[in-house]
């Protein structure tokens, strides 16, 4: 579970061209819950998912972690987990590449490699064995129905190949949250709704998933657990879907 | 070998050059039987043929025999006589030109 | 520590990956790199084998040669200089050398003519060295025909082809006795070509040429000190053609690291975000770079290096023949004791790696340290 606690991010903090982003934040997301953060551009919903996954630090606020372990913290259910925000970058890093998987807008491939190396690519630091991430990248592979495309580099690929290749990157190292931004922006109503689906068997097989978007495929899919309207930075409707 | 991962391709390549490379400072050290013979052969002959230089350059007398330059080398055998290239470059005037003995006493 | 070794080996698979998007590019890299590593380091393994050669041949040399200058050229020297000088006290020998050169017009080479001190040659003979029987394509018994200083014909046949060892020393020589000497250059009697002297302890040779200038006042002597200074300073990194070399390839190292160190493209930046949004931290990425120029330039320094030492030690260092060769027909064949000067070596490897590695790596420490969340702004 995720819990933050009046977050808040603000960038320039001092010069004449201060921006806050989001602004004072309190928001809990449970395992296994599929959240959307619903609003316009501008909205903060991107820089929260920074937060959130670990990628950038609150400039205010905490942030929990609960139940996700890290190699050098044991599983702390019962108090309020571990905060975030202290962590040297080294440890934040860690916990990065093990619990969260991402799916950016753009995808953000690697060009002039195949597919297969793009899968493996988050595993490479991780110091596992080259043999076991690449037979969990086969199976991705597999399991998306793109094997076929093993050794193709990734601009042979079309739209839908490529989102899947990037979903199948985010799980490389058997995350517990996948964090998506905007999947659906550059993808047809067909492949939007492919799309959910697979979200839908990552929900089934457990997952914590988070995704930002401001496409009614996703905000409007019955898989939606947590609806949360955004605007300028702040939360103005929040509600668990019946 | 298909198959084999571009790291451990690579990582063998260098393996091996770096084995070589050590055959070779090992070559150098302790391989030079042969050569050193050869060596000790070349000195015997020069100092029974009483040589003063080695056999590089043929084109001139100064290139051949550089140690036994006279002072006029710099004026040359003849007029619009060119410098003799490459050996010129690489062969430079005993100092001894510039700084004779018996004058230093 | 083995994860520490696959975190390495994942790396180099990848930074391997990255160099053969633009295969061409790069393996024309590697290949220009490895050949301006393997000119230089033919150059240190031959310079070097070279001078310590020349030391080691040439410590054999004469104590000194004295030489009879006249109006500024190198005359013939008279007997009678031969006694006045054993007569100064610490000479133990003087012996008149008798050679000088020969140009054959048929091949165009030069040869140097010697009468060897002692009787190796018997009359009408000649002991030739195996570059001259290579240009001549000349064997055993052959017959060859020599202009006389009075245009006549002289002919003496091969009595046998010093070895291929020899050439350093002798590729260029013509051994005869001192009668065919006579007929060919015919020199006034009494007369020699220059003097060897001996003298019984080293440590007065000056004392000795001093005297010898001072009795003798159009004479020159050359100390044996003087002849290996000569070649101590041959093929000098500063002289002529070695800098224009050492120059050209210090450009292009130049060059190389510039085209590294010149700042990252858009395109890369943006690459380095990626990377570190999907979790890579600044010391992957910084390690990726340091293996992307360890692969071009180590690969290019080991085997320039052990091509450079295969080439000059067991080929003769044939490319450098054409460059050295000029203007001369007859050309020795360099058979080299292998020597490794490792401080040398150390410099081209300073010069050759480090630079390049360093330019690969710096320019990409800005975006490698940059916030993972950089990329997902773009």
């Amino acid at each position: 579970m995720i819990e933050l606690i009046q977050v808040s991010k603000c960038f320039n903090a001092g010069k004449s061209n201060q921006f806050t982003a989001v602004d004072n934040v309190t928001l809990e997301i449970g395992q296994g819950v599929v959240t959307v953060l619903k609003g316009p551009s501008g909205s903060g919903k991107t820089t929260l998912l920074t937060l959130i996954g670990c990628m950038a630090r609150p400039s205010s606020g905490r942030i929990r972690l609960n139940g996700i372990g890290a190699s050098f913290f044991p599983k702390i259910s019962s108090e309020g987990g571990f905060d975030i925000a202290s962590l040297p970058e080294r440890f934040l890093t860690e916990i990065r590449r093990d619990t969260f998987g991402f799916i950016f807008q753009q995808f953000n491939l690697i060009k002039g490699i195949t597919a297969l190396e793009n899968i493996m690519l988050p595993a490479y630091p991780t110091g596992r064995g080259h043999t076991l991430f690449r037979k969990r990248a086969l199976e991705l592979l597999a399991m998306f129905n793109i094997s076929r495309h093993e050794t193709s580099r990734i601009e042979w690929l079309s739209g839908g190949e490529l989102q899947r290749v990037a979903i199948a990157r985010a799980l490389i190292n058997d995350p517990a949250v996948i964090v998506a931004d905007e999947p659906t922006a550059h993808l047809d109503s067909k492949l939007s709704r492919e799309f959910m689906d697979i979200i839908g068997s990552l929900k089934t097989a457990g997952k914590t998933i988070l995704i930002a978007s401001h496409d009614p495929i996703v905000y409007d899919s019955h898989l939606a657990d947590q609806v949360i309207e955004m605007r300028d930075g702040r939360i103005t409707g929040a509600g668990l879907v019946p | 070998m298909l198959n084999a991962r571009k790291s451990t391709i690579f990582l063998v390549c260098l393996a091996v050059s770096l084995v070589l490379f050590v055959i070779m400072v090992l070559h150098a050290r302790y391989g030079r039987a042969e050569a050193q013979s050869e060596s000790r052969y070349r000195a015997d002959l020069a100092k029974k043929l009483m040589v003063t230089d080695l056999c590089l350059f043929t084109e001139a007398r100064y290139t051949r025999h550089p140690s036994m330059a006279d002072l006029d080398t710099a004026f040359q055998d003849h007029p619009v006589s060119l410098e003799h290239f490459p050996s010129g470059s690489f062969v430079s005037p005993p100092d001894f030109l510039v700084r004779t003995h018996e004058v230093s006493h | 520590m083995k994860l520490a070794i696959n975190r390495h080996r994942n790396i180099i698979d990848f930074a391997l990956s990255s160099l053969l998007r633009r295969k061409i590019k790069n393996v024309s890299l590697l290949v220009v790199y490895t050949l301006i590593i393997f000119v230089l380091a033919s150059l240190i393994f031959f310079v070097q084998a070279l001078k310590r050669e020349a030391s080691l041949i040439l410590r054999n040399a004469p104590d000194m040669v004295v030489q009879r200058l006249v109006a500024g050229r190198h005359d013939l020297i008279p007997a009678n200089y031969e006694q006045k000088i054993s007569s100064i006290r610490g000479v133990q020998d003087v012996v008149p050398r008798l050679w000088g050169y020969y140009f054959d017009p048929a091949i165009g080479a030069n040869y140097t003519v010697m009468v060897p001190r002692d009787k190796m040659v018997q009359a009408d003979n000649i002991i030739i060295g195996s570059g001259v029987a290579r240009v001549r394509k000349a064997s055993v018994r052959d017959l060859i025909a020599f202009q006389a200083y009075d245009k006549t014909p002289l002919l003496l046949m091969i009595q046998q082809i010093l070895p291929y060892e020899s050439e350093l020393v002798a590729a260029d020589l013509i051994l005869m006795s001192e009668p065919d000497f006579q007929s060919m250059f015919n020199l006034p009697k009494g007369y020699a070509t220059d003097l060897a002297v001996t003298v019984a302890n080293p440590r007065e040779l000056v004392t000795v040429a001093t005297k010898i200038a001072e009795q003798l006042p159009d004479t020159r002597p050359i100390l044996k000190s003087e002849i290996l200074r000569t070649y101590a300073s041959v093929f000098d990194w500063r002289g002529g053609m070695m800098i224009v070399i050492l120059s050209a390839a210090i450009l292009a190292f130049i060059i190389f690291a510039w085209d590294k160190a010149t700042g990252l493209s858009a395109e890369e930046r943006k690459e380095i975000g990626i990377l570190k949004s999907i979790g890579w931290e600044t010391s992957d990425v910084l390690f990726l770079k340091f293996w992307e120029g360890i692969v071009i330039s180590l690969s290019a320094f080991l085997c320039g290096v052990i091509l450079a030492y295969g080439h000059v030690f067991f080929f003769s260092a044939t490319i450098f023949e054409h460059a050295l060769k000029g203007w001369s027909v007859l050309y020795p064949q360099f058979r080299l004791v292998p020597v490794i000067d490792a401080f040398q070596l150390t410099v081209l490897f300073a010069l050759s790696v480090l630079p390049y590695t360093v330019a690969t790596i710096v320019p990409a420490w800005l975006a490698a340290s940059a916030d993972p969340d950089a990329a997902m702004r773009s």
